[in-house]
């Protein structure tokens, strides 16, 4: 079998543009949550969301390649042009190297229901344009990217709602384990237009604490009333260990390992036996123990009984361990789609300048919860071995395991 | 609508909506050899045809449009005819 490290990474999100702002904003503790007065006026229960800019990609794409790109798809090419410099790769590699693409992305809301509109009007389906049909299928960015960068390999987008972002990276180090692929570009993208979350918030999932917004996301905090909906994308650039040491390029880590497993129980309801095998699967994976892992990154998304799973999952596993953790959500919000991706850049930044993010809003842990070590304020600490769950509908779990080398 | 002003705008949004290079608009240009106009394009200009003036093309009929001369004639005929 062969190795699998990352050797680029790109962001972009409310907490940061690039790994540079959000490397910041994480060991700050920025929150980038903020109030979209659209979604009151759409008829929302929550106006809350993460703040996220409409990159200008003018200039940057012509026009037939933006016309094709949804807004999540606007924010992947960044964070993908991002992780490419990154790692190294320019057009003239991507001509001579086959490369391929995995990216989890599980809705394009805004095309769709803006051609609705338009049929309802003019009755006439010709009246869409060119770009409507690109721009709204679920696999949106890898069609785009794929065209983008010219690229000749793997090339599919993974639904997996809330884990989308994760599974695409232990989905590629398996296919360059397998020596099929030498370098892969997985990530996550996210929508964050008014469309995209209405049925979301409809669920009540959201939290209404719009007095404060900044305080709003409260992972493991007794007080919590919900989640904020985020997004933006974070592009992972994995590749065969010996060919990127061949090329030369930073190595920031191994992904040592992988889990999955699937609940099987109820649709939006989470369960600690499923999240529990995840992480047992990639510590086996790994080949390591619960004492090997430095940190983890949980999944806790600011919900009862999210957080609460989690905590009962992890609490199993490394108790015993005493195991640092935080989940960064109180600083994101819920990137959803691209947060299995997005937090595996979140890590690796903290691994890179050896601290670990905050979870903000940790006032009182709930009774699961304050049997865990969660670090509620940033912390000098080197790490060499962490962990990264994700966790979506339909009971789908990722876990991923990196490694300093 | 005069002639002219067919032109102008027609002009404006292949500048502007489609990116055409506005060097490159002459009557004889060929719209997709010259202006390099594709099949996903000709979808779009659908769509600012009726935006500016108000009718809905005809795929059957623009197969017939080849220069930019015959696209101001064929806007200008179907203006006339309405």
């Amino acid at each position: 079998m062969k190795r699998v490290v990352i050797t680029g990474i790109g962001v972009y999100s409310c907490i940061g543009n690039n790994k540079e702002e959000a490397r910041d904003g994480l060991y700050n503790g920025k929150c980038g949550i903020g109030i979209d007065p659209r979604r009151t006026e759409y008829g929302y229960r929550s106006p809350l969301t993460g703040i996220v800019p409409k990159p200008d990609l003018k200039g940057a794409l012509n026009r037939r390649q933006r016309i094709c790109l949804p807004e999540e798809g606007e924010y992947a090419y960044m964070a993908t042009e991002e992780a490419l410099k990154d790692a190294g790769v320019d057009m003239d590699y991507l001509e001579k190297n086959e490369t391929g693409i995995l990216y989890g992305n599980d809705s394009s809301s805004k095309a769709v229901i803006e051609s609705h509109e338009i049929c309802v009007e003019k009755k006439d389906t010709t009246l869409l344009g060119s770009g409507a049909i690109f721009q709204s299928m679920n696999s949106t960015v890898t069609m785009n990217l794929s065209t983008i960068y010219r690229l000749r390999g793997i090339n599919m987008t993974i639904s997996a709602a809330c884990a989308s972002g994760s599974h695409t990276i232990g989905l590629g180090a398996m296919f360059i384990r397998l020596g099929l692929q030498d370098m892969i570009v997985c990530g996550g993208a996210q929508e964050t237009s008014y469309l995209s979350m209405a049925s979301f918030d409809g669920l009540s999932a959201f939290s209404i604490r719009t007095d404060d917004p900044k305080k709003a996301s409260r992972p493991f905090d007794k007080g919590r009333d919900g989640l904020i909906p985020s997004g933006g994308a974070a592009t992972i650039i994995l590749e065969e260990y010996e060919h990127a040491v061949k090329r030369g390029v930073h190595i920031y880590a191994e992904v040592a390992g992988y889990g999955f497993s699937s609940n099987g129980v109820h649709i939006s309801q989470p369960s600690d036996e499923g999240s529990a095998l995840a992480m047992i699967r990639a510590l086996e994976d790994a080949r390591m123990q619960p004492s090997d892992i430095d940190y983890i990154n949980a999944h806790a998304t600011s919900t009862v009984i999210g957080d609460t799973y989690e905590a009962m999952a992890i609490n199993r596993i490394f108790g015993r361990e005493k195991t640092p953790v935080s989940s960064t959500k109180g600083m994101t919000g819920h990137e959803c789609w691209m947060s299995g991706a997005s937090e595996i850049v979140y890590t690796l930044l903290m691994m890179q300048d050896s601290f670990i993010a905050p979870n903000i809003n940790l006032e009182e842990p709930d009774e699961i919860s304050k049997n865990l070590n969660i670090i509620a304020k940033t912390l000098d600490r080197k790490l060499d071995i962490c962990l990264s769950n994700s966790f979506g509908f339909g009971g789908t779990n990722s876990a991923l395991i990196l490694k300093k080398l | 609508m005069n002639r002219k002003e067919i032109i102008e705008i027609v002009n404006k949004f292949l500048i502007e909506d489609i990116e055409v290079d506005p060097q490159a608009l002459k009557e004889e240009a060929f719209l997709k050899e010259n202006l390099g106009i594709d099949s996903l394009d000709f979808v779009d200009i659908v769509v600012v045809v009726e935006q500016n003036f108000g009718f809905k093309i005809k795929p059957e009929e623009m197969s017939k449009v080849k220069t930019l001369s015959q696209f101001y004639d064929y806007i200008e005929g179907k203006l006339k005819a309405s």
